[in-house]
């Protein structure tokens, strides 16, 4: 069984300047023990994708009637508030884009761990301690016993964002939605961190949605990988698929600008033009405006199809 | 250098003290032994840049790269060392020119979260300085707020938002505009580019490029990322718990590395490809800026280290025109 469906999410913001539908109907699993890389250009709906599985967006916004989120084969988006809560605390843990979202700034990181661990487990404070201990060491912290007894502000940027990941690997949950996790952090640092997602993952059946924009992160970690574009997934498919054959128009303008050695001196690709505003979203395919090769028939919207075996496109000229 | 270095610094260095609080006292007096701890952030830096310069800024996470940034944006004090801005010490500047040289230098914050006034819209959050310090009429100030946003590619629409509605990315972006709108003369980017993906990324480092070629803008340009600072920068320097161990013109440092921890780092640049890898922990022991090794700091994880290296710490020198590093090997 899969431990996460999710089936026509659209989750939209009814702002005074006009809806903006963030995400607008997204469809993807997740197995036990499997980590699907969930890519795609700043704004286009990762992180709200995110809150709604953990039942976090406040209005104005709102996940729109028809969407359906299954965790397990319950349904969360008709889950009570209270059972919400309940599974965000030990079933699924979200490591926030901002790691200030995960740590309280004026509680010492030990009272923060120790709660963390206490709150799943009945153990004694001392060995609550002694396990928040080794999740400093996991993730790569030196002097953990100093460290401890620091707050939030006395950590660097990217110790920041480790002591969140710490926390999210000491719930031990089902299911792990990691946001941007590891954005400013050093090659070893982030293998080290990268080592132990891996070892969690196989080793406990944990599930994992990874969102990120290095696609050279995702593309030695994840065993899947889906491509949003102004809220809906544009293409999907296994990790190798997906980067040496991409099909959708897109996903081969990310893969063309990731910068390298011979750039020097020299302006770096970009997609040409600008991200639409969710406000004002064309009709047909959301790209048509920056595609190269866009023609008539992008005025319709084009369907997610399976293009190659196991390897999806949302594009009316992706060919398998 | 010929040329009067735009920023100079000489011998900087920051101490935090992570002081017993409360909780610790009382334990104190239970016996617990707790003592005050110090950070050494920052060991005796020198670097000069020059006008028009970008210089990279590359380290492990902890290594001081942030509190180098804020020293030189003027947001922390140093502990000690001094700092030089157009050849006139910061620390003895009069009223008049501390304001200029604290508008010339911004800083585009590596926590795009924390950085923006949550109760500010983005239209006072990018115009207001501006108008404050007179840089656009008041008439003027909603289209220039709309020309920088469009510059880092937000939809001018939204400049009537608050922080919280933006995304990531986006918000790192309302960042970056709000430190170009103020016209400075230096910027220090602090992971500035991290949470944007590689097109807008590649834009936005277009964009400071050529803000560089039309206004001769400098940067302090902080990123873990070597592929990014290989592409932006003329000269690069390591930083290794607190200090910098390299210096080098950028196609030197990455075509011939002299430092072992250089060596190290540009051994692991990851590369796009899609076979899953499996990832291996770090090997030896991480050095702690509350504990650091003596001798050379890097000594615990260098495959070359030698006696000499866990007593002795290695000066930084030149070991080619233009290229200082600060290893042991460089004598023998
Ligand atoms: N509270 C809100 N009110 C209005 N619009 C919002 C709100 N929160 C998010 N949005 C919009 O929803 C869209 C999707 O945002 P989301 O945070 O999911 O993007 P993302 O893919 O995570 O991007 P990034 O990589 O930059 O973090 C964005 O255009 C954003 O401006
Ligand atoms: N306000 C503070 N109080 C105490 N210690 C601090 C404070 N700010 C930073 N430090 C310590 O100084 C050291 C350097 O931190 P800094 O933020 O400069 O690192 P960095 O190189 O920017 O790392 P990262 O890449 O993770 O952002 C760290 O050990 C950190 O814990
Ligand atoms: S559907 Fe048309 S516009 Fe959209 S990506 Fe495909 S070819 Fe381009
Ligand atoms: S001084 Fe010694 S330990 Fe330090 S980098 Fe050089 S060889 Fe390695
Ligand atoms: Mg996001
Ligand atoms: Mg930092």
């Amino acid at each position: 069984m899969t431990t996460l469906s999710v089936r026509n999410l659209r989750t939209h913001f009814f702002t005074k300047e006009g809806v903006a539908k963030a995400v607008d109907g997204v469809d993807f699993d997740v197995a036990p023990g499997e980590i699907l890389g969930l890519v795609g250009e700043s704004g286009s709906g990762k992180t709200v994708t995110g809150f709604s599985i953990l039942g976090l967006i406040d209005p104005p916004g709102r996940i729109v009637e028809g969407s359906s989120i299954r965790f397990n084969g319950e349904e969360l988006t008709a889950a009570r508030p209270e059972r919400l809560r309940a599974i965000r605390g030990s079933e699924i843990a979200m490591i926030f884009q901002d790691p200030m979202m995960t740590l309280n700034p004026v509680l010492r990181v030990d009272t923060q761990m120790i709660e963390t661990v206490q709150a799943h487990l009945k153990v004694s404070e001392a060995d609550a301690r002694d396990r928040a201990r080794k999740a400093l060491v996991q993730v790569g912290i030196p002097s953990p016993d100093e460290r401890l007894r620091a707050y939030p502000h006395q950590f660097s940027g990217g110790m920041r964002q480790r002591v969140a990941i710490a926390i999210a690997l000491l719930h031990k949950p089902k299911l792990i939605v990691a946001d941007e996790p590891t954005t400013a952090l050093d090659v070893t640092i982030q293998g080290q961190i990268l080592f132990e997602v891996q070892r969690l993952c196989r080793e406990s059946g944990t599930a994992m949605i990874w969102v990120t924009h290095d696609l050279a992160v995702v593309a030695g970690l994840a065993d899947r990988i889906a491509v949003m574009y102004a809220g809906r997934i544009v293409e999907t498919g296994r990790t190798a698929d997906v980067i040496e054959r991409p099909m959708h128009p897109y996903t081969k303008g990310l893969i063309g600008s990731v910068p390298s050695q011979n750039t020097r001196g020299h302006k770096l690709a970009q997609i040409p033009g600008m991200t639409p505003s969710l406000l004002r979203l064309p009709r047909g395919c959301a790209f048509k405006a920056r595609c190269p090769i866009a023609i008539d028939q992008c005025n319709e919207m084009p369907a997610l199809e399976e293009h190659r075996p196991g390897h999806w496109a949302r594009c009316w000229r992706a060919t398998g | 250098m010929t040329q009067q270095p735009l920023l100079s610094l000489r011998g900087i260095t920051k101490r935090f003290v992570q002081r017993v609080d409360l909780a610790g006292r009382i334990a104190n007096a239970f016996g617990a032994g707790m003592r005050e701890t110090v950070v050494q952030a920052v060991s005796d830096v020198d670097l000069d840049v020059a006008e028009g310069e970008v210089v990279g800024l590359v380290g492990e996470s902890g290594c001081g790269k942030s509190t180098l940034g804020r020293i030189v944006a003027g947001i922390l004090p140093q502990t000690a060392g001094t700092m030089t801005w157009r050849g006139q010490d910061v620390a003895a500047m009069g009223a008049g020119d501390r304001h200029a040289w604290q508008l010339a230098v911004q800083m585009i914050f590596q926590d795009p979260f924390a950085s923006l006034n949550p109760r500010l819209r983005v239209s006072e959050i990018v115009g207001e300085a501006p108008r404050v310090h007179g840089l656009v009429g008041r008439g003027r100030q909603a289209e220039y707020v709309s020309e920088t946003l469009m510059q880092v590619g937000l939809d001018p629409a939204y400049a009537s938002r608050y922080p919280h509605q933006f995304s990531g990315g986006q918000r790192q972006r309302v960042g970056i505009a709000r430190a170009l709108a103020v016209k400075p003369a230096f910027i220090v980017c602090d992971e500035a580019v991290a949470a944007l993906d590689v097109s807008i990324q590649a834009q936005v480092l277009n964009l400071f490029m050529e803000l560089r070629q039309r206004l001769g803008l400098t940067y302090l340009f902080i990123s873990h990322n070597l592929a990014v600072v290989e592409h932006l920068s003329d000269r690069v320097a390591i930083m290794y718990l607190g200090r910098l161990v390299e210096i080098a013109p950028a196609d030197e440092l990455f075509a011939r590395p002299n430092h072992p921890y250089t060596q190290a780092l540009l051994a692991e640049v990851p590369k796009l490809e899609a076979a899953q890898r499996t990832y291996k922990p770090i090997a030896g022991e991480l050095p702690s800026p509350l504990d650091p090794p003596p001798g050379c700091a890097f000594h615990p994880r260098c495959p070359h280290a030698f006696a000499r290296c866990k007593a002795e710490r290695p000066a930084i020198k030149e070991v080619a025109p233009g290229h200082f590093s600060a290893c042991h090997l460089n004598d023998r």
